[in-house]
């Protein structure tokens, strides 16, 4: 992952209770953390996107949906860009592969989309996870150097 | 999140404003669904002007209302989307099965093919 063995700049860690309240809280929480620098308009949106999917499948698939489970998401800024990893300590993922291709999902009213997003958005995305231990997202966006604003 | 529901002709109208997200997909979809059974519109126009933000938990609500129509023979409209909720209803597939429209009724967003094969008519 890019910048990993850079310096870090700046670093928040947010914890907050599985409930789908706490989705917008987290998305906004890390584009403001992001926004620090200049960032185009196009890239703190695609942060809030792949943010809201990875807390939205930790509250759902992670703890399936009980409220009692704690969500971490912690934020990283280095010269690179930005490290957001978002994890739970859910029922974790069987088959990681499986679970990201595009049309996977556990419910006819969910898109399966979620991965697909993050991968989408991000510059870099890995996902760790052990059945009845948790799940690890971690992404990785580079921060383009942005002259004028 | 705020619904404005007015029936226009045959058409129902769903004025949307706020954020679609997991918090809010439930309220979303039951207030569609409600409103569909009750006024049973040949069409369902989901004005997106006031909407600043979608995941795929507000795409999946519209997934879920399209397919609805669809059976029943109806059709859905989504109207005015902003530019970054347009792209993500291009980048899922959406944009390929659904009807986009402008605010001059002009389609919009057709023949766009970066979408995920991942929607199933």
């Amino acid at each position: 992952m890019g910048g990993q063995q850079s310096g870090i700049k700046n670093k928040m860690i947010l914890e907050f209770l599985s409930v789908p309240e706490n989705v917008g809280l987290a998305r906004v929480a890390v584009a403001a953390f992001a926004a620090q620098v200049d960032m185009k308009l196009n890239e703190l949106e695609e942060i809030k996107v792949a943010v809201s999917e990875a807390v939205s499948n930790s509250i759902i698939h992670g703890y399936g949906g009980d409220p009692n489970g704690m969500v971490r998401v912690e934020v990283e800024r280095n010269e690179e860009g930005l490290v957001i990893t978002v994890e739970d300590k859910g029922k974790g993922i069987e088959d990681i592969a499986l679970a990201m291709q595009p049309d996977y999902s556990s419910s006819p009213e969910r898109m399966g989309l979620g991965f697909a997003f993050m991968q989408s958005f991000m510059d870099h995305l890995d996902v760790t996870s052990e059945v009845n231990q948790g799940t690890r997202v971690r992404m990785f966006k580079n921060i383009e150097k942005v002259v004028e604003k | 999140m705020q619904i404005f529901f007015s029936m226009e002709g045959k058409q129902l109208w769903a004025r949307i404003k706020g954020e679609l997200d997991l918090e809010n997909a439930d309220t979303f979809r039951q207030e569609l669904e409600a409103n569909l059974d009750h006024a049973r519109p040949e069409v369902l126009v989901l004005d997106l002007t006031g909407v600043t933000f979608i995941d795929s938990s507000g795409l999946g609500v519209i997934l879920g209302r399209y397919r609805r129509l669809k059976k029943e023979g109806g059709k859905l409209i989504i109207y005015r989307p902003q530019p970054q909720v347009r792209r993500l209803l291009e980048l899922s597939g959406l944009g390929k099965i659904m009807t986009i429209m402008n605010e001059n009724g002009e389609q919009i967003g057709e023949g766009f093919n970066n979408g995920w094969s991942a929607i199933r008519n």
